[in-house]
């Protein structure tokens, strides 16, 4: 009943043409729906020019605590986050495993409690076991974000990819994305999967017969072992880290090979679109998925994966905050 | 039940003679930067902005600011607003200006917007133009150019109809239902 700064909800001409956020956690892509994927990029850009400012902060958060708990080792996420929290004039905690009670056996429901006991608004998780984020989310009341748990999924990384896209690309719909290396240890594919064929993208999957998991044409994507062949008609190259901390079996002959068959090579990328965009979501292995040139070339928008990082992840760190639950 | 309080052809004079009073309050020559207040803000600051030039012969700088950052009940309200981009494409630093909004009322938007202006430099002067002007001022905020002034009761609600985002022109003035909801 009040004017524009003290809003009143029930408007019916002030509304804003997006569906509102009521989610209290952000699991994972595969329960967002198309509108709130959309509420978030909008919300994202928005953001984006808060970091171009010579003062790059708004009071949006202040006065609520975030914790970053990682079980497991991250540069990238981990600092992005932070960031992200503290240009919303959030506080922030970081708790990593290593040097932690964890490594004296304290459990994760544990962890968590504790930290919350301390009086946390949200916490921002990454651990090694898939549903662990889930888990959390019924153990304590504080808003959860994933950032990454097992092999599961990663769903501010598809978001910021799919922010990337939308950057340098009119629109998702019809575009053809194609994943290429790891798919079957990879949550960022996994993620990228739900978002983007909810938003009406073509994903195409590629890599050896090994690291592609059983099934996946379920999610709606198309699978192919021959890179060279469905390269010309590919929009959006995607290449996954080989993964060697995660293989304990022998999923191709040996990294040369690998590298022969699907890395991106300045010779492999003559047979590409001449608009074809690159992507990887850090680190990169040189050489491996693609070579130098090619990652610091002009098709490539890695680095502006990570600017965007930070945006998306404050757009979602604001809309957590915000949400009172379904 | 609801009443008219402006129609087309009476927004458009209103906008008009705002313009002469910029002008003229600015005779040295050194026009405001315009910034409107998103929503229906940014839409009378262009027109706003127009018409001075019009009127001055040259085009003022202009900006959009979506204050919804900077709000003081971000935490209280039932839902998150949806954040809109703010685009301040000059220096705030040292230059005069002119926030543009559709509605005064509590003053807490315009608290906002001076708070986000901060954020971007230190302006050499801060003027508030605003469309209606309805009282019940909960901040020490006024304004220095206004349309037309409507006292009104907590019980109803002023809307702004600008023709770029609900199709036509005009203020209505509105009632409350019972249950403090306002009717359809």
């Amino acid at each position: 009943m009040k004017g524009k700064a003290d809003a009143e909800p029930q408007d019916p001409h002030g509304l804003p043409e997006e569906t509102r956020w009521t989610k209290k956690h952000l699991l994972s892509l595969e329960e967002l729906t198309p509108e709130e994927i959309q509420t978030v990029l909008k919300t994202a850009s928005s953001f984006k020019e808060v970091s171009t400012r010579t003062v790059k902060k708004v009071p949006a958060l202040r006065g609520k605590t975030v914790a970053n708990l990682f079980f497991e080792s991250s540069t990238r996420t981990r600092t992005s986050f932070e960031l992200a929290a503290k240009r919303l004039s959030a506080d922030i905690l970081n708790f990593s495993s290593t040097g932690s009670s964890t490594s004296k056996g304290e459990s994760l429901k544990d962890t968590a409690r504790n930290i919350e006991a301390m009086n946390v608004d949200i916490i921002v998780m990454r651990h090694s076991s898939s549903g662990s984020a889930e888990y959390l989310s019924r153990c304590v009341d504080a808003g959860v974000v994933n950032a990454g748990d097992g092999i599961h999924e990663h769903p501010t990384q598809g978001l910021l990819d799919m922010f990337t896209i939308l950057e340098n690309k009119k629109s998702l719909k019809g575009l053809k994305v194609c994943f290429v290396g790891d798919i079957l240890h990879s949550r960022v594919a996994r993620s990228n999967i739900w978002g983007m064929t909810k938003m009406g993208v073509q994903v195409i999957v590629c890599g050896p017969p090994t690291l592609i998991p059983k099934e996946v044409e379920r999610l709606g994507v198309k699978v192919v072992y021959d890179l060279d062949e469905i390269l010309p008609e590919i929009d959006v190259l995607y290449l996954l880290r080989i993964q060697l901390e995660r293989q304990q079996g022998h999923f191709f002959p040996s990294i040369r090979e690998y590298a022969g068959e699907y890395g991106i090579s300045l010779q492999r990328m003559k047979r590409a679109k001449k608009d074809v965009l690159i992507m990887h979501p850090g680190p990169i292995n040189r050489g491996v998925e693609l070579a130098s040139e090619v990652a610091d070339g002009p098709h490539s928008v890695i680095l502006d994966q990570v600017t965007n990082g930070v945006a998306v992840r404050m757009a979602v760190l604001y809309l957590i905050a915000g949400a009172k639950g379904e | 039940m609801s009443k008219q309080i402006l129609t087309s052809a009476e927004i458009d004079k209103v906008l008009t003679r705002i313009a002469h009073e910029v002008v003229e309050k600015h005779k040295d020559g050194h026009i405001p930067a315009v910034v409107g207040i998103r929503t229906c803000g940014e839409f009378l600051a262009k027109r706003l902005a127009s018409k001075i030039q019009q009127i001055a012969g040259r085009a003022p700088l202009t900006g959009v600011l979506d204050i919804n950052l900077y709000r003081d009940d971000l935490t209280r309200i039932a839902e998150t607003p949806v954040v809109h981009e703010t685009q301040i494409p000059f220096e705030v630093e040292n230059q005069v200006i002119l926030l543009v909004d559709d509605v005064l009322y509590t003053g807490r938007t315009v608290r906002a917007a001076l708070d986000a202006l901060a954020d971007f430099g230190r302006p050499k002067a801060v003027e508030l133009c605003v469309l209606i002007d309805r009282g019940h001022r909960e901040l020490p905020i006024r304004a220095d150019y206004v349309g037309k002034n409507i006292p009104t009761s907590l019980n109803e609600v002023v809307h702004v109809h600008l023709t770029e985002k609900h199709g036509q022109d005009e203020v209505v003035v509105e009632e409350k239902n019972g249950n403090g909801k306002a009717r359809p």
